[in-house]
């Protein structure tokens, strides 16, 4: 197990999580989509931690990415349930009414 | 008299199932015993009535619903027995431990948010109304005790400076948690009744939804199920033996009986709860958990962070 | 070298479940698959020493799709068991943008000449980051905590359809409150 495995993993991660972001309609999948970009981000800082300097330093900075993601579930689903009341639907491409 | 908690090797950990379907055996034996003596039969006949059903449930034919979900059916019903093993992995039983975790009160608490999900899957994997209304219970239940039950279990942690359950148990050598932590003492054991989906809080599996997720469960997943719950209720009365009664302390016998017999007397109190007390909604409990229980909870960590800085 | 089995074992599982998220066609399944992902990365922090982080993350992610999974079957908008779902748009674009991304990351990872190893890690890791956080760390969980309190008020505001005039009436003063759901504290 090397830096660069685990990295390779991260960016799998992300990557999936990135094309499900950005393919999904539907909000409660688009946020499946950011947790699992956010998962491989986890896992690419606890390996530069172990891997480059295990100081408690890079624990916290973890815990802020886990409080990160609590943080936009809990908006995500507010949104979704205004959207969904407001809409009826809870596509993201109904809406658009900010684009330009 | 505690002996310091010390890690034995990992090919004792065959016996730990073992300790735990037996405990949860006798907690069932005792409800039996108790439903016969509420319904007037001899009381042996009802303390064996779980055998009895064991091999009557082992017979039976497994029934599919149309169009269920099997795998995430069957990953429920198997689940809660592997998690209510994988809790007890953490307990001291007198000086031994299986694993003493550097974090073993959060290991426990992440094995009781696995049932959240093992309890919604069952629900969900039946593919019909009432199993997944059930399950819906279950989780609004679930949002009401989690929280109040992660501050009732960071109380002992917070006494003991330490989230190891070694540490936990060392610190209660000269006074009990239980006896300065009375409030976290009784949310833990109500959070631990709320998450077998047991006595007040069985509405999941309540009457009026024709047994909730139970409904099209048999054969072995009816068995697994109904093991499980016992399982999980052990595993958690377990739990309070460490974190609020002082391990394996005690006078005369040895560390390890203390444990089992402290154990079994928490168990006993649950099984028994469940004739005393009546049914409670989670709809109507959720505003009393987070607006009483939750600062209650809230109130007794602070008293004990206050003692503990200033000792 | 068990560890390395153990860990590429948890990688495919990873990357697999999580690659599994959006392809299947069940809302439950879906969701849990992102919970075996996510434990899959939470044993492997707890490989790499982060004991702590590893399990907060088990717990974490399984609680929150235990509740994910109840948002999906309710505004999905669809017969969830029977109905197969599939409501994608621009797959190929954004195929080539994740494929795009991961050579990029990969690239990163293999071609950037890492720094060696600074420092050791603490004898108990869970106690260094306490200390941590009620030390010199203490102002970045100072700042985490308000933004966590306006979250749970901005998400109540925005998910919230009564205010207190529907439940206590335009003075105020109706006794007890209506509310979709009776009982609890009778307030």
């Amino acid at each position: 197990m090397t830096l660069q495995a685990v990295l390779l993993v991260a960016a799998a991660l992300f990557s999936v999580g990135l094309y499900g972001a950005l393919s999904q309609q539907v909000i409660v999948m688009v946020m499946m989509g950011l947790e699992l970009m956010l998962n491989g981000v986890i896992l690419a800082v606890g390996a530069f931690w172990w891997f480059l300097a295990p100081a408690p330093d890079g624990q916290v900075l973890l815990l802020i990415v886990i409080a990160a993601m609590t943080v936009e579930m809990a908006m995500g689903f507010a949104v979704a349930t205004l959207l969904h009341r407001s809409r009826g639907s809870d596509m993201t491409d109904s809406a658009t009414d900010l684009s330009g | 008299m505690t002996e310091p908690i010390v890690q034995v090797s990992p090919a004792w950990a065959v016996l730990a199932p073992l300790a735990l379907l037996l405990f949860a055996l006798a907690g069932a034996g005792l409800n039996g015993a108790l439903v016969a003596r509420s319904v007037g039969r001899p009381f042996r006949s009802g303390a064996s009535a779980p055998l009895a059903q064991v091999a009557r449930l082992l017979r039976q034919r497994r029934q599919v619903t149309v169009a269920a979900d099997v795998l995430l059916w069957r990953i429920g019903a198997g689940g809660l027995v592997v998690v209510a093993i994988l809790k007890i992995l953490v307990i001291p039983l007198g000086p031994w431990t299986l694993a003493d975790l550097d974090v073993g009160v959060v290991w426990f608490n992440t094995m009781d948010v696995m049932i959240w999900a093992l309890f919604w899957l069952i629900g969900w994997g039946a593919n019909s109304a009432h199993a997944l209304v059930g399950g819906y219970r279950f989780l609004s239940l679930a949002v009401s005790y989690e929280l109040p039950l992660m501050f009732a279990l960071i109380t002992p942690a917070v006494a003991a400076r330490s989230l190891r359950v070694g540490d936990v148990v060392a610190a209660q050598q000269n006074l009990w948690f239980v006896i300065w932590m009375p409030v976290a003492f009784v949310i833990f054991c109500g959070s631990v009744i709320a998450f077998s989906s047991w006595g007040p809080y069985a509405t999941a599996v309540g009457r009026d939804i024709a047994g909730g997720f139970l409904t099209d469960v048999s054969g072995v997943d009816r068995l697994l199920i109904l093991t499980g719950r016992y399982a999980v209720l052990t595993a958690g009365a377990a739990f309070a033996v460490p974190l609020f009664l002082g391990g394996g302390g005690g006078p005369l016998l040895p560390d390890w009986l203390w444990t089992l017999g402290k154990t079994a007397l928490v168990l006993a109190t649950f099984v028994a709860i469940r004739h005393r007390v009546p049914t409670i909604r989670p709809d109507r409990f959720a505003e009393v958990a987070w607006i009483i229980v939750l600062p209650a909870a809230l109130l007794q960590v602070l008293v004990v962070a206050i003692i503990v800085v200033g000792s | 070298m068990l560890i390395d089995i153990l860990f590429w074992a948890l990688a495919v599982v990873a990357v697999a479940s999580g690659a599994t998220v959006f392809a299947v066609d069940s809302m439950a399944r879906a969701t849990y698959a992102l919970a075996i992902s996510f434990i899959a990365v939470g044993i492997m922090l707890v490989i790499v020493g982060l004991e702590y982080i590893g399990i907060i993350t088990i717990l974490m992610m399984v609680m929150e799709m235990a509740i994910m999974v109840v948002y999906m079957v309710m505004y999905m908008g669809m017969n969830p068991a029977l109905m197969p779902m599939d409501m994608t748009h621009n797959k190929r674009g954004s195929a080539v943008l994740a494929v795009g991304t991961f050579v990029l990351l990969a690239a990163g990872a293999l071609l950037i000449p890492w720094p060696a190893r600074v420092g050791a890690p603490a004898a108990d890791l869970t106690a260094s980051l306490g200390h941590a956080i009620m030390g010199p760390k203490m102002l970045a969980m100072l700042t985490i905590s308000p933004v966590l309190f306006a979250t749970i008020i901005a998400g109540l505001v925005i998910a919230n359809p009564r205010g207190r005039y529907d439940r206590w009436g335009d003075d105020l003063k109706r006794r007890p409150p209506t509310d979709p759901m009776r009982g609890g504290l009778g307030r």
